[in-house]
């Protein structure tokens, strides 16, 4: 078995976020998450400061780190000046480059977070854009969104947007030659071997679960069910 | 205690905030939803107070919302933000002003860890030269756009044409704030007010003579989640926390929302149309829901801008019960129209509309 500790260890949240946990429970009472999810960051840390190789790799193929919405409130409250949520963001790193992260409902939905906001930061330069949030995949935006992709022209140009074009203001056309640089820094530091890696495993896995697969876009079985797929055993 | 140390001790919860002269980067969120409060803010400072505010269109995403949803690593997010360090050295400014409460995080959680791990500023360093050619410096100031409005509040109350106040009333406006996780949360001595007493906000209630709302759950999170709004199964999350949030603050019957983060604005607007349409559950009073707005949308109006022009009527929650308590005389025939005044289609089913 893999020393996953040591590898942890590595990343610097991981060190920075563990110092010595006392158990208090502080960031289970704060966390959103613990508020409505089976979750309970106060035993994340308890266990990986154990160092129980076993137990961890549980933990990285489990729905259970990736319950977490990374608000950081933990952040403040801890006595011990831990940041649990900084753990659980390692954890998740290595379940993903150890393809750990496809064993997991939960886990499963990195595939479709890369093949959505992984894509528009390459296609368009933002994380999220007005044209890449559709209603029909955003249902709680509400008939104003309905209204605003059908002219979205027209009230940008009245709220001083610049959607598509170039030159300074809100939603510009990012120039091709910024793009190039995005995608060389990803290269350069390990950001586009993280969105191979996510694409590889799940590939398998879609082979696995005998689902559609398609190397572009979100039409098709797998991202379908990654997207939506919910089975009711999360929360309490 | 003795003069000498309360000072110290506050210290730790005050904030230098940069004068002018200041290196401008937006938010993939609050462009696409709110773009006319960026906007307002570029309006504000450029011609109303005179102030040089720079953007360079080559600017991007901070990748924070990836970061987060756990796609980007901080290896890779380290170099896009020093990437628009370098456009900034490379513009001549020293001064960052930031357009979304993630970015805010994003930039103070990476000049956090150069200062602990400086082997991480030496590999990014090394990094961002190796893809761009780029060169950095680190910024001498790093203000929240917020905390440049909430700098010159005093200059917005000096010329508030409608303060907060209910008019019908006489009595001030009761103001909901809701700071965003990631403003202080994470590095408290890079917000005003830091963790404990976070004033960035409130400074402005005060300052404009509305009367700021204690509630329970007021520094409760919004409920965004990153993931646990990108994908639709895990939704539930994001709407069961905004709920407890709007639950909590019912009671104290707000008159508005006032948010410091994109993402939070958002949520606290359009879950209260969902909540509405899956029960007709509504938080304000008589049967309607409680108004939501950006601090620049807030400063508009104070300031007497046509709502219109700020962007109000793109919120799922409409705000005509906050405009008519502030008596400002609104144009609704002025609501749907084109920057050159041709009616637009009027959409349906808006709320408070």
């Amino acid at each position: 078995m893999e020393n996953y500790h040591a590898m942890l260890m590595k990343d610097i949240r991981f060190e920075e976020g563990l110092n010595a946990c006392m158990n208090c429970g502080v960031c289970t009472a704060i966390c959103p998450a613990a508020e409505f999810y089976e979750y309970d960051p106060r035993k994340i840390v308890d266990m990986v400061q154990t160092g129980d190789n076993a137990e961890i790799e549980k933990l990285l193929k489990s729905d259970t780190i990736w319950y977490c919405g990374e608000c950081m409130s933990c952040k403040t409250r801890c006595p011990r000046g831990n940041t649990p949520a900084f753990i659980v963001m390692s954890l998740r790193t290595l379940s993903q480059k150890l393809g750990f992260f496809t064993d997991s409902e939960k886990g499963r939905q990195q595939f479709a977070i890369k093949r959505t906001v992984g894509e528009n930061i390459f296609k368009y330069g933002y994380c999220v854009a007005t044209y890449a949030v559709s209603p029909e995949m955003h249902l709680e935006q509400g008939p104003i969104w309905d209204y605003i992709i059908d002219h979205t022209k027209e009230i940008y140009e009245r709220l001083g947007g610049n959607i598509g074009e170039p030159g300074e203001g809100p939603l510009r056309k990012i120039p091709e030659a910024t793009r190039v640089e995005l995608k060389k820094i990803f290269e350069v530091t390990g950001g586009t071997e993280l969105f191979n890696t996510i694409e590889k495993y799940s590939k398998e896995k879609a082979e696995e679960m005998g689902l559609e697969f398609k190397d572009e876009g979100i039409d098709n079985e797998y991202f379908n069910e990654v997207f939506k797929a919910n089975n009711n055993k999360h929360t309490l | 205690m003795k003069e000498e140390g309360k000072k110290r001790i506050w210290s730790d919860y005050q904030k230098e905030i940069a004068d002018d002269h200041f290196f401008y980067v937006r938010s993939c969120i609050r462009q696409t939803f709110f773009p006319g409060s960026e906007q307002f803010f570029l309006h504000f400072m450029r011609n109303i107070l005179g102030k040089d505010v720079f953007e360079n269109p080559s600017h991007t995403s901070c990748t924070g919302i990836g970061y987060h949803g756990d796609i980007v690593p901080l290896r890779t997010i380290m170099s896009v933000v020093a990437r628009h360090f370098a456009l900034m050295k490379e513009s001549g400014y020293k001064n960052i002003a930031i357009s979304c409460v993630t970015s805010f995080g994003i930039y103070t959680e990476i000049l956090e860890t150069w200062k602990h791990f400086p082997e991480e500023l030496e590999q990014t360093r090394a990094d961002l030269f190796k893809a761009t050619g780029r060169e950095f410096d680190i910024p001498e100031n790093v203000a929240h756009t917020s905390d440049i409005i909430y700098k010159f509040r005093n200059e917005i109350a000096d010329k508030a044409k409608y303060p907060l106040i209910n008019k019908i009333t006489g009595e001030p406006l009761k103001c909901v704030e809701h700071i965003g996780c990631h403003y202080a949360k994470m590095f408290p001595k890079h917000g005003v007010g830091g963790a404990e007493f976070p004033s960035v906000l409130s400074g402005m209630i005060d300052s404009w003579g509305g009367q700021v709302v204690d509630y329970p759950e007021r520094r409760h999170c919004c409920g965004f989640g990153f993931r646990q709004y990108l994908v639709q199964a895990n939704r539930g999350y994001s709407l069961s926390n905004t709920m407890k949030k709007f639950n909590s603050m019912q009671p104290f019957k707000p008159d508005l929302v006032l948010t410091n983060c994109p993402g939070c604005n958002m949520f606290m607007d359009k879950w209260q149309y969902t909540a509405k349409e899956m029960d007709g559950t509504v938080y304000g009073e008589n049967g309607e829901s409680i108004p939501v707005l950006t601090y620049e949308e807030l400063a508009g109006l104070v300031l007497g801008y046509n709502p219109w022009d700020l962007g109000l009527q793109f919120h799922m929650v409409q705000s005509e019960p906050l405009l008519r308590k502030l008596g400002i005389n609104f144009d609704p025939d002025d609501k749907f129209r084109t920057k050159d005044g041709k009616q637009m289609p009027v959409p349906k089913k808006l709320i408070n509309a």
